[in-house]
């Protein structure tokens, strides 16, 4: 029984990082050794691919900008997420329940749907090809999921505070940076998370929306892909640093992953 | 909790009302005024009503892609969430353990969309991928850019793999919610390993399986990138889901009044699906 157990979550774990394990085997091979055929492991051990990556500007840019739009959207999507999940989850009002689910809507758009429209509005406003562009078009779909997690966190916490504060003398906006926010502290940290999360890891529109400037380092591989021959070993070095940024911030979430999962409504 | 009535939170609510209807508002007006005209370049636009969208209600093509969509919606369903439950069941619920379980699992949720397609494309490949390589060297003839059955089973496993774990942090967290004490009262009782989880860990995942379901409806059935890096949607059309047919038709063969109308037809269905989920839900929440 302790054995069987351990089994399946270690199984499953170990089928998970095979593929991890692949690319990051991959990364550090020759490119005459890649194309000359399998083996478990680099047998000329190079990190010539790494070097390029991080000495290349075209390379680093990438993360540089896919970096930066991720952390304008997820500031943006938190911010002006509080206010609007504060008010669904202590007031009724005209049209509430309808509002939400057209929030939520937005979340169920298949980005396919929007590339085009998006890449002429973003035309017409100036700010096709800044980092403002894709940051302001993953707002689309992280601004109703940041709403709705937060909602979530903050019909948590009960009403009695809000009313004792205000008995208090605290104005609306003191109380709320002051008291409430601290209060669901961790389900910020979890919007910012599930935020961060799905602005990295979207391309469809980031690519869209880009074209030199700005270029995410998710295009940035799709083109060295397709125009420069097959150069695998740094495909594949590209992709292992796309995985750090991910890994980092999990680490720091660790312990609020498992609520935050349950968008805090468990 | 109760809610006080008070419509002056409309004006907290107002600056992501904003935000969200210029990208979607806007977009979709787009969208929709496409899908009811025909161009022929330089900005001339003649009212077509309906016909694009006859057109694309009677094409065999979006026949094909719809089918192939639902197929795929419903097998990863059919994989993901029971398997998912299966290990959040078998996971240990206190200890040091868990955290690593936990981080090194949301791992494949953190890579970026192209790369994961990129990486199960490297680790397909039959002459130097490790599961390309394996089934051919175990006898199973296995190239996923020539057999339309192997370019599916890649792009089910790719997609088991990268989302499972959702359902298993998920089903994780409505497991751990259940307080000790409703195990030691079905100890007592002596209860059967089923009937605890018939009668005590399904009711309380029930929510949360719910949610799991909506996200994973929504995200399979609006996949592009993955299975686009890794197979290109073939080999032919054999794995063209909804939204590569869409991009093909939108920015390859910039045919805007059909890729409109489809859009629209797409968006409608993914709605219609994650209306029925949501309502659901929220009638569960209420008992």
């Amino acid at each position: 029984m302790r054995l069987t157990k351990w089994l399946v979550p270690t199984l499953y774990i170990t089928f998970l990082l095979l593929p991890i394990y692949w690319l990051v085997n991959m990364s550090f091979k020759t490119t005459n050794e890649i194309l000359g055929g399998f083996s478990p492991w680099p047998k000329n051990f190079t990190t010539a691919s790494y070097v390029e990556i991080l000495t290349n500007p075209v390379w680093y840019n990438g993360y540089i900008s896919s970096i930066s739009y991720v952390l304008i959207n997820t500031v943006i999507s938190v911010s002006f997420a509080l206010p609007a999940a504060y008010a669904f989850s202590r007031y009724r009002f005209l049209g509430d329940k309808h509002l939400f689910f057209w929030l939520l809507t937005n979340r169920m758009a298949p980005p396919a749907v929007f590339a085009l429209p998006f890449y002429q509005l973003y035309s017409a406003i100036g700010l096709f090809d800044t980092p403002w562009a894709v940051a302001l078009a993953h707002c689309l779909f992280n601004i109703p999921l940041a709403v709705w997690i937060l909602e979530g966190f903050m019909s948590g916490v009960p009403k009695e505070i809000d009313e004792t504060a205000y008995i208090d003398g605290y104005s609306f906006p003191r109380f709320f940076v002051k008291i409430f926010m601290p209060l669901i502290a961790s389900g910020i940290g979890v919007t910012a998370f599930f935020c961060f999360m799905f602005s990295w890891v979207e391309l469809l529109l980031a690519k869209t929306l880009t074209s030199v400037a700005a270029k995410p380092i998710a295009a940035v591989m799709t083109r060295t892909a397709s125009t420069s021959g097959y150069e695998l070993g740094l495909l594949a070095a590209a992709g292992v640093l796309t995985i750090i940024p991910g890994a980092i911030v999990i680490y720091f979430v660790r312990n609020y992953i498992a609520k935050g999962f349950a968008l805090g409504r468990v | 909790m109760t809610k006080t009535w008070n419509n002056r939170a409309w004006f907290l609510v107002l600056p992501v009302l904003l935000l969200v209807a210029f990208n979607a508002i806007i977009p979709l007006m787009t969208v929709v005024n496409y899908s009811v005209q025909e161009t022929f370049g330089n900005n001339l636009f003649f009212f077509e009503g309906t016909k694009w969208y006859q057109d694309v209600l009677a094409s065999p093509r979006f026949h094909a892609s719809l089918l192939r969509q639902f197929m795929f919606t419903f097998i990863i369903l059919a994989i993901e969430v029971p398997l998912g439950v299966a290990i959040a069941l078998t996971m240990p619920r206190s200890g040091p353990w868990v955290s690593v379980c936990l981080v090194l699992m949301a791992l494949p949720l953190l890579i970026p969309w192209n790369v994961v397609g990129a990486m199960w494309n490297i680790m397909a490949l039959p002459d130097i991928g490790l599961l390309g390589y394996g089934l051919n060297k175990l006898g199973i003839p296995y190239n996923f850019t020539r057999q339309p059955f192997a370019a599916w089973f890649t792009v089910v496993l790719m997609d088991v793999w990268h989302w499972t774990s959702l359902v298993v942090l998920l089903a994780y967290a409505g497991l751990r919610s259940i307080p000790e004490a409703y195990y030691q009262a079905a100890k007592i009782d002596g209860a059967s390993r089923w009937s605890v989880f018939r009668f005590i860990q399904l009711p309380k995942m029930n929510r949360v399986l719910t949610i799991a379901v909506l996200l994973r409806f929504m995200d399979s059935f609006m996949i592009y990138t993955e299975p686009f890096v890794l197979t290109g949607g073939g080999p032919g059309n054999a794995t063209t889901f909804l939204s590569i047919d869409l991009v093909k038709a939108a920015l390859g063969e910039f045919n805007l009044g059909i890729a409109a109308a489809m859009s629209i037809i797409y968006f409608l269905i993914t709605l219609l699906v994650s209306w029925i989920f949501y309502t659901l839900m929220m009638r569960g929440d209420e008992q």
